[in-house]
């Protein structure tokens, strides 16, 4: 095991209905989809394998009945998976014992709801400051904590609201704090902001990525949005009818995806804000003016090269070598190519 | 249910074909081959005294071993029984001591509260959960027990309702969280609740009294087992109902189960537990007013002998008093379920925070004192005179009210005879006594029949088999004739609510104005004990048949007025919008379209009602009666265990017959119809 890897899952199964470990063990672990319908279970999360990163933003990406949020209640173990093995930090997860996971959810596990989840007899304070109190950890001590988190989140001054008197996007505030007082290891976000509508939405993705980049913890998000996956995602795997697509970076998954079903969704993305200028460049040619770097997105690149009479340079900015070229006619093709392609499909 | 229905359909459709003869016929065959049976065979009319199960007999002897000889692992079962009711003995006398007797008894030299504090302490507490409104109702409640010589006998009653309240709930509440967390006693004790629901309140007191002495302690058991169900059930849907999002963050914030349970769901479930709690103090009270033939002093013992010597304005006056005492318990209760905590309260001043417990205390110490030296703060005067000596003069005499009340009533009766009885008489003869002579006459194979037919086409065999072992149950034991004079009498009471219920639920639905003014009196009419509704009863028909279905009117017309109503309104406007665009008239609009789709909930509310004349009708034994719920009434008195409890059992069978019957058609229906 890479020593960067925080959860390891391999071949999860999560199977309803009547007998799932009975049904799973009659197919030799691995039904047929057919067999699943024929005998009325149903195949949550089916053969799933992934791992996840120290320090990355995984999202799972999937439409409604996909079998993410499935997913993700097993490896917290709100589900216990029918079959498949988890490891965290190399310690199987299916083999604590319940004051074990008891301590791994108060220690090492943070968690946002989609439709917050917020107590609502507590307060917001009551509410951040919860997790901490069913640690015995002293009122002192946990009111200072909480009233950190909450600052963090930009809620200063409204401790002593309810739930219900906040709005969406306070509420989910309220969630994060909560998630993050007990200072997680990993923080699993579940469709945090499709509650919200789409302003706030963008509000809180900016407000997720600012905490990202104070914080710097692993990250598994759900969501079923692929714009809000690929402007927040290190990597993202998609989910359909239970199995893992296809689990790569969105600039992989824009440029090279793996079946009809995720060309789909990537056809519809930004690409100016996902493809990389390295991705599309073309060799070195003399005439080239000016340079752009390579890592950078063709969005922010765009106007220097589609106004410029020549092909552009492209610099890996490591080296300061000259690696390639960009023309007006890649950055144009790439980014609304898409269209073409789309008509091609249907 | 609906697979059992469509077994029984295609089972009539197999060898003999019993479904090749329309539905009326096979109806008509049962009916004509019963009353042929019953012309040949005397025993189809009066089941055989040699084929009679002594069934209440065997009860009766079993209860008297019980008390005498049995024995629990090794403890004789009186012994137990006995140190039950010597526990609950305990808090019944604090809170006697407190309310009413002083605490002479455990060596203290302190009276029980003065009145003067509980009446400030009420309207305290009211004004704290409520505002001003509240309070002042409360406080005119207070004033109200004070100057009509009713104190010491409300006290008296809240004696047993202040225990057994926090009994039920906790009972309550942990039977409701067992019924969550473990299959097993899900499976035991949701039918048993099913059964409770259906039982009247005079059904519980049999069996507790058979068991236990005549005393408070009776009457708190019996109150007990019957106000926790609601309880149960409250906290059981409350929990269910704890959003999984709440559960889930509890969860993962690390709760252990007993965390979770303490911490995050019984208070997220808090809106519907305190619905549960009001229920009970509602529950609560009912019961104790009719607990008095079982031993419960107070409100309910004084109404019911007032009634019993026809002093209707005595009755009057207590009756007012327990129905203020229902509506202030309902309204505190439901101000203390909805009250919003103060978000500001930790900033401000201890003396404002707790401002109400305060003055309260004030009050109480003060009225300690001041009891030492005017009577009038320890004992609420029941006489205000001005002046001494020759010039007294008597404002006011809340017992010469009383008299002059029952005089001015007797002599509106006097007059008014003239005009009523004529009206109750001809009632009576041409429609009661022809009827009640027709379920008299019924033969038991074409009750047992029809009711079996309609159970098997309407539930399939599951709701046969239970039907026709409850009707078998009343049929062998010999209790015939007093279950059809209860079937006979809450039937016409349930015809003639639905006939005033469904056409004020229907006005209800088509007028603001009317629902305005329909549904709080419907409100307030299911607060008060039932108790209450036999006083005018009495007062204007005295006893007899029509006086008891009379008092079954207001308290079983609600449930048809208010599922009349909440049908008319549950359904989609786009369907009425259907109707209009059709050019349907408003009748036709009524009758064609918005009837048909309500009538599934409208027969529920017919369901209700029934079940509330049933415990009515058992109640009206407490003014004479004969039929099943005077058996209850005579086996307190006369220890005749067996009988009591059996014919308790069989107002609930009827009950059961009855919701399984319209429960299974009202399912069934809203399924064709694609609602619910």
């Amino acid at each position: 095991m890479p020593a960067d890897v925080k959860i390891e899952c391999r071949n999860l199964w999560k199977v309803f209905g009547a007998d799932p470990h009975g049904f799973l063990q009659r197919h030799n672990g691995d039904p047929a989809p057919e067999a699943l319908a024929e005998e009325g279970y149903i195949g949550a999360v089916q053969d799933v394998s992934f791992d996840v990163h120290e320090g990355e933003i995984l999202i799972i990406m999937g439409l409604s009945g996909s079998g993410k949020s499935t997913l993700i209640r097993c490896i917290t173990r709100l589900n216990d998976p029918t079959a498949g093995e988890m490891t965290y930090e190399g310690r199987d997860l299916l083999k604590l014992s319940e004051r074990e996971l008891i301590d791994m959810r108060r220690h090492k596990m943070g968690m946002v709801f989609q439709n917050f989840g917020l107590l609502p007899h507590r307060d917001v304070l009551e509410n951040v400051a919860f997790p901490l109190e069913v640690q015995g950890i002293s009122k002192a001590d946990r009111v200072t904590r909480a009233k950190a988190m909450i600052d963090l989140v930009g809620l200063g001054g409204r401790e002593s609201y309810f739930p219900r008197e906040l709005s969406g996007g306070q509420q989910q505030r309220v969630g994060i704090a909560r998630s993050l007082a007990v200072e997680p290891d990993i923080w699993f976000l579940d469709e945090p902001f499709s509650a919200l509508d789409p302003l706030i939405r963008a509000e809180m993705q900016d407000e997720f990525i600012r905490l990202q980049s104070m914080l710097h913890k692993t990250i598994v998000f759900i969501t079923h949005d692929f714009e809000e996956a690929t402007k927040l995602a290190d990597r993202i795997g998609i989910m359909k009818d239970g199995r893992m697509v296809q689990l790569a970076t969105p600039e992989e998954l824009v440029l090279n995806p793996a079946d009809d079903y995720v060309a789909e969704f990537a056809r519809n993305a930004p690409r100016e804000r996902i493809v990389s200028v390295g991705a599309i460049m073309q060799p070195a040619t003399p005439s080239a003016s000016g340079t752009v770097p390579m890592t950078a997105r063709i969005g922010s690149v765009a106007e220097q090269v589609l106004t410029a009479e020549h092909p552009v340079a492209v610099v890996d900015e490591t080296s300061g070598t000259i690696v390639g070229s960009i023309d007006r006619q890649t950055v144009a093709t790439s980014i609304f190519g898409r269209y073409n392609e789309g008509e091609r499909a249907a | 249910m609906t697979e059992a229905t469509a077994n029984a359909r295609t089972g009539s459709g197999e060898g003999f074909s019993l479904a090749a003869i329309p539905l009326w016929g096979q109806f008509a065959a049962i009916i004509i081959s019963g009353v042929l049976l019953s012309l040949v065979w005397d025993g189809a009319t009066r089941w055989p005294e040699a084929w009679t199960l002594p069934m209440a007999a065997w009860i009766t002897e079993f209860i008297e071993w019980l008390k005498s000889e049995a024995t629990i692992f090794g403890i004789a079962f009186k012994d137990i029984t006995r140190g039950i009711g010597s526990a609950l003995e305990v808090p019944v006398d604090w809170a006697e001591y407190l309310l009413y007797r002083g605490f002479k008894k455990v060596g203290l030299d302190l009276g029980p509260l003065p009145w003067v504090a509980v009446a400030a302490g009420v309207t305290i507490f009211a004004h704290w959960v409520g505002g001003w409104r509240l309070a002042i109702l409360c406080a005119l409640t207070m004033l109200y027990l004070a100057t009509f010589n009713l104190w010491k006998d409300s006290m008296k009653t809240m004696t047993i309702v202040v225990v057994a309240v926090p009994m039920a709930a906790i009972i309550g509440i942990g039977l409701g969280i067992w019924v969550t967390r473990s299959k097993t006693a899900s499976r035991i004790i949701s039918p048993m609740f099913d059964l409770m629901q259906a039982t009247p309140h005079m059904a519980y007191l049999a069996p507790v009294a058979a068991l236990f002495a005549f005393g408070p302690v009776t009457a708190l058991i019996a109150t007990v087992i019957f106000a926790m169900p609601p309880m149960a059930r409250c906290t059981i849907l409350g929990l269910e109902t704890v959003s999984p999002a709440v559960l889930e963050a509890g969860q993962m914030s690390g709760c252990t189960r007993r965390q979770l349970l303490w911490k995050v769901e019984l208070p997220a479930a808090k809106r519907t537990l305190m619905l549960g709690l009001n229920q009970v103090v509602m529950q609560t009270l009912a019961m104790v007013v009719i607990a008095s033939i079982a031993g419960a002093t107070g409100l309910g013992h004084k109404l019911l002998y007032s009634l019993q010597q026809l002093r209707i304005g005595v009755a009057i006056e207590q009756g007012i008093a327990i129905s203020l005492i229902a509506i202030v318990l309902d309204r505190l209760t439901q101000a203390y379920a909805y009250k919003e905590t103060d978000h500001f309260a930790a900033g401000k001043p201890f003396m404002q925070r707790h401002r109400h417990l305060l003055l309260f205390l004030v009050i109480l110490v003060l009225s300690y004192i001041a009891a030492e030296f005017f009577r009038w703060v320890k004992i609420p005067p029941s006489k205000f005179v001005w002046g001494t000596g020759d010039a007294k003069t008597v404002l006011f005499d809340a017992k010469l009210l009383a008299r002059h009340a029952d005089q001015a009533i007797r002599d509106f009766n006097v007059l008014a005879f003239d005009y009523i009885n004529p009206v109750r008489d001809w009632v009576t003869i041409h429609i009661l006594l022809p009827v009640r002579d027709f379920f008299l006459w019924l033969p038991w194979p074409v009750f047992v029949g029809v009711i079996g037919l309609a159970a098997w086409r309407l539930g399939g065999r599951p709701v046969l088999l239970l039907c026709l072992a409850l009707m078998a149950s009343f049929i062998v034991t010999g209790f015939w004739v007093e279950t059809m004079k209860t079937t006979y009498l809450v039937l016409i009471a349930a015809a003639l609510c639905v006939m005033i219920g469904v056409p004020l639920g229907i006005w209800s639905a088509r007028s603001d104005r009317v629902a305005n003014i329909v549904m709080p009196i419907c409100d307030t009419l299911q607060t008060f004990p039932s108790f209450i509704y036999l006083i005018p009863a009495i007062m204007l028909f005295r006893i007899g048949d029509f006086a008891n279905i009379f008092a079954i009117l207001p308290y079983a017309t609600v449930p048809a007025i208010r599922y009349t109503y909440l049908g008319l309104k549950r359904i989609p406007p786009v369907t009425i919008e259907a109707g209009i665009a059709n050019g349907a008239t408003k009748w036709q609009r009524l009758f064609k379209v918005e009837l048909p789709v309500a009538l599934p909930e409208i027969m529920l509310g017919l369901n209700q009602t029934i079940m509330m004349a049933l415990a009515m009708t058992a109640i009206t034994a407490l003014i004479g009666s004969t039929d099943l719920g005077q058996e209850v009434v005579r086996s307190i008195s006369t220890q005749d265990f067996g009988r009591g409890i059996l014919a308790g059992f069989f107002i609930a069978a009827l009950g059961i017959i009855a919701d399984r019957l319209i429960g299974s058609w009202a399912a069934e229906r809203k399924r064709q119809l694609g609602i619910g």
